[in-house]
């Protein structure tokens, strides 16, 4: 059930000598939202773009067996990991449809490319479905919603097949409804996807995570279950600061997010 | 060895003609981003100031030294208008912005046509810059060493300037992180405008020099034009050690590329070697904000 | 979506908008313009031919290419080269020499013009050469991600550097060029019914290449270019290389121009430097984007509008002339990126706004 998908190994990446990530190991396993969260320049984001190609590092990230450093970035998109970014990047002038058919096709030969689309695929259907803009499959991108721009991104890994979802802050600037149905879209994929997702939100991880990681200056500060990083020593003095107001804030919650994952696994299973 | 040295010296001496053409335009532009096409028709203008300088004072000396801070002067305004009405409103269509300004090129090239004719003038040169002098066995004429030495003092002052005064350090500080030097209470507009004047002022003074190894028409700065850019494209966005570099190293091979075959030959071996450069550092030739890709 | 668009995008309304520019190139241009006319015409339309590969590279795939000159003269010149050694060929017998060269005290054909006697060789390097140029060029320069203003003054540099190299060369011209061609695959240029044949040549060319543009703009590749252009990065994170879609279309744009430069060297009867290197090079540019750079007709009828004044204006009002044009360069590109082609979907906006606001006034 829960197989590991992508391994990452002693993951370093510095920048003019500064080590922006500093020795980190992840594993992400189908089945699991797994969360990485930590103070703003933990090198959360940085990570991500050394897994998907876009940093230089040292260190090994393996995907059924396949080093993946050093490869480029198409590759890597097209051995099914897919990432999102902090700004939804959607393509704004191509309607949905249109967005989610190139998302479906980069293993498209060069003589159906120079065709028209005579239908959409049946799995650009479904994704439409899934991601709740399946009747705005004619709008342009542009003009979506803020919310609904990041699910058609999440949208666009689905229908490109990617088994390794990399989320950059999901969830940014979404209402209170629309956080509570990415929760529910997150877990739905997850259940035969490993889906990673780099937030800030405490209430959002603690609702939705099945594990969590906390970085901390480049490394892995702690790594387990909602409850065992939650009370974590080393992770409430750096992350959640010093202040007394630390205990009492995980403290209430701690019933919370348990229950939501129970409800969540039920979902799941 | 001497033809080599010969090489090399006409080398430096072309390096710095490209480099005082090109060093306000890798100001604005590292500042912006902003590829200013008009870049030419302000050198063009800094060359007709020294034409009218003399015209009105007749000394060659004189105007020539006169001429200098009044083409800086009047470059630097053209610029700062032209921040002000057009640039400042296209910010993030660098493509559209290069456009734009080709077209200020034109009517500006067409206002230097009504005004002084289409045909080429000439600025007589001062008695003290006339002949040459002997370095290692090769002639070089004084103008020519006029030019390099006024191309290292425009890029000290502009390394002073950007350094060590408080404009400078507020220049620096937008080029490297504009969003974060707004919020650290820098008028970026402001900031925009004055990096705008200096480097359109360089123009200026780069026209000045230029009338005294050349003959000064309306179309003189866009022949001067595209150089310029490659020295940009090749030493890197807004870094003006990468411009020196450049400057120099393209002279060279200019000069090396003419001696060996022919003027024609030489831009097509320079446009091949910016290509094969670009093979190996494309670094720096591109920025890329992974947090968002907009 | 008006109706009037609706129905352009259906197959009936493409097929019957096609045959309305057959009949109006073929039937009505032919009857209106009288022989001088109708060439000069001709010419426009090698400018249009040139405009619609600009609108694919540059209005659909964001690619802004200042250098089409430089195809637009491979084409012209390899056509050029061949017409000479017909017509030297049919005054002095075969491996003659031109009659240029002869001016220019060349004595004996230069090895490399030998091979254009044959027209199937010159056709097949019109159509082959540009466009592997483009392709290793177009590799050489996006596969290292080199893109926006940078591309822009590459491309740039190049017609520079092609425009003086061709200046260099005495065998092709120098800067004078090639011109005073008599004989056009065997027909005599200077005769007004082969002058209306060249017509129907590059009408013809102009409609197919419409058509191949169309069929290119609605294929997936064509979504894919317009992605490319609005988020390249997004495309290469979704698994493809991003170059090779760029690579085709600056390669597609390429092929276009070298077609149109081939013809214009027969209808016009010169080419020079002088008409590809940087300055015309960009004026390419401005035709395409005053009818509007990313449609499908827009550069055909910017590109068109552009030359007509270019020929009625400048000679009358060269200066007044050239302010139009810095002033249109400023104006369109500000103000109405979108060219003319743009104005009707404005158009609508500013009523619906307008509406809006009149209900709100009542409400």
């Amino acid at each position: 059930m829960n197989d590991v998908l992508l391994t990452c190994k002693n993951i370093e990446v510095s920048f003019d000598g500064f080590k922006a990530v500093d020795g980190v190991d992840l594993e992400l396993r189908r089945g699991e939202v797994h969360f990485l969260i930590g103070p703003n320049g933990a090198g959360k984001t940085t990570l991500v773009d050394a897994i998907t190609g876009l940093a230089k590092y040292t260190g090994s990230v393996t995907k059924d067996g396949e080093e993946l450093r050093g490869k480029k970035i198409p590759h890597i998109a097209r051995k099914g990991i897919g990432r999102t970014f902090q700004t939804a990047t959607v393509f704004e002038n191509l309607t949905v449809a249109q967005n989610l058919d190139i998302a479906a096709g980069a293993g498209r030969s060069p003589w159906s490319l120079l065709r028209r689309r005579k239908h959409l695929p049946q799995q650009v259907l479904e994704t439409m479905e899934r991601i709740g803009l399946a009747d705005h499959a004619g709008t342009d991108a542009g003009i979506l919603a803020h919310g609904q721009k990041q699910w058609l991104e999440i949208g666009m890994l689905l229908v490109g097949d990617a088994d390794v979802l990399l989320l950059d802050e999901p969830i940014a600037g979404m209402g209170h409804e629309e956080r509570e149905t990415t929760g529910k879209l997150l877990h739905d994929i997850a259940a035969d996807r490993a889906v990673a997702v780099v937030e800030h939100d405490m209430d959002f991880m603690r609702a939705n995570a099945s594990r969590v990681t906390v970085l901390h200056a480049g490394a892995v500060l702690a790594a387990g279950s909602v409850d065992e990083v939650s009370t974590d020593a080393k992770v409430q003095e750096v992350y959640l600061g010093t202040s007394n107001a630390a205990p009492s804030e995980t403290a209430p919650s701690k019933g919370a997010p348990s229950k939501d994952m129970e409800t969540a696994d039920a979902r799941v299973a | 060895m001497d033809m080599l040295v010969g090489q090399l010296l006409t080398g430096l001496s072309t390096g710095s003609i490209l480099l005082l053409a090109a060093l306000g335009l890798s100001l604005t532009y590292g500042q912006m981003g902003v590829i200013n096409m008009a870049h030419g028709e302000f050198i063009m203008a800094g060359c007709y100031t020294a034409y009218v300088t003399q015209q009105v004072i007749g000394d060659a000396g004189v105007s020539l030294l006169i001429a200098l801070p009044i083409g800086f002067l009047v470059g630097g305004l053209m610029g700062f208008i032209l921040e002000a009405l057009l640039i400042r409103r296209l910010y993030h269509r660098p493509l559209d912005t290069l456009l734009v300004t080709f077209g200020v090129g034109l009517i500006l090239q067409q206002v230097a046509r009504d005004s002084f004719g289409a045909q080429a003038v000439n600025v007589s040169v001062p008695e003290f810059l006339r002949g040459g002098v002997d370095i290692l066995g090769t002639t070089l004429p004084k103008t020519r060493l006029f030019i390099m030495a006024l191309a290292i003092v425009a890029v000290t002052a502009v390394t002073l300037v950007l350094r060590f005064t408080p404009a400078g350090r507020r220049i620096r500080a937008v080029v490297g992180n504009r969003d974060l030097a707004e919020t650290a209470g820098i008028s970026t507009r402001k900031v925009d405008a004055a990096t705008f004047f200096i480097g359109s002022g360089l123009a200026g003074i780069a026209g000045v020099a230029l009338t005294l190894i050349g003959s000064t028409s309306p179309t003189t700065g866009q022949s001067y034009l595209v150089d310029a850019f490659l020295v940009v494209v090749a030493g890197g966005m807004g870094r003006i050690k990468g411009a020196v570099i450049a400057a120099v190293a393209l002279g060279t091979l200019q000069a090396v590329f003419e001696t060996n075959s022919t003027a024609s030959l030489a831009k097509v071996g320079v446009f091949i070697v910016i290509v094969v450069f670009l093979q190996l550092r494309p670094q720096g030739l591109f920025t890329l904000r992974t947090r968002s890709l907009a | 979506m008006s109706a009037v668009s609706k129905f352009f995008q259906s197959k009936f309304g493409i097929w019957s908008g096609f045959a309305g520019a057959a009949v109006a190139l073929f039937g009505i241009m032919p009857l209106l313009l009288s022989g001088f006319r109708l060439g000069l015409f001709a010419q426009f339309l090698c400018y249009a031919i040139v405009a619609v590969g600009i609108g694919l590279a540059w209005g659909r795939g964001g690619m802004l290419t200042l250098g089409q000159g430089v195809y637009f003269g491979m084409g012209a010149y390899l056509m050029a080269m061949h017409l000479k050694m017909a017509d030297a060929e049919f005054r002095n017998g075969p491996g003659a020499v031109p009659d240029f060269m002869e001016l220019a005290g060349i004595r004996s054909l230069p090895a490399y013009w030998a091979p254009f006697a044959s027209p199937v060789f010159t056709i097949a390097a019109i159509l082959i050469l540009p466009t592997a140029f483009a392709v290793l060029l177009g590799l050489a320069v996006f596969k290292r991600r080199v893109k926006g203003a940078y591309f822009a003054i590459l491309s740039q540099a190049l017609a520079g550097a092609f425009a003086i190299l061709l200046i260099g060369q005495q065998s092709l011209g120098g800067f004078n060029g090639i011109s005073r061609f008599q004989y056009f695959f065997g027909y005599t240029i200077n005769d007004p019914v082969n002058q209306q044949m060249l017509y129907f040549i590059v009408a013809a060319v102009l409609l197919a290449v419409v058509a191949l543009s169309l069929q290119l703009r609605r294929s997936r590749y064509g979504e894919l270019l317009v992605a490319v252009r609005d988020s390249e990065e997004r495309v290469r994170f979704l698994g493809y290389d991003s170059a090779n879609i760029k690579v085709v279309a600056y390669a597609v744009a390429a092929l276009l121009a070298s077609i149109a430069g081939a013809l214009f060297v027969p209808v016009v009867g010169i080419i020079s430097p002088a008409s590809i290197g940087i300055v015309p090079s960009i004026m390419f540019i401005l035709g395409v984007a005053i009818g509007g750079r990313a449609s499908l007709l827009g550069p055909v009828i910017g590109a068109l509008a552009v030359a007509w004044a270019q020929t009625t204006l400048s000679e009358q009002f060269p200066s007044a002339w050239t302010y139009a044009q810095g002033l249109l360069f400023i104006v369109v590109i500000a103000l109405l990126p979108g060219g003319i082609a743009s104005i009707p979907a404005l158009a609508k906006r500013f009523r619906f706004k307008n509406n809006a606001e009149a209900v709100e006034a009542t409400a």
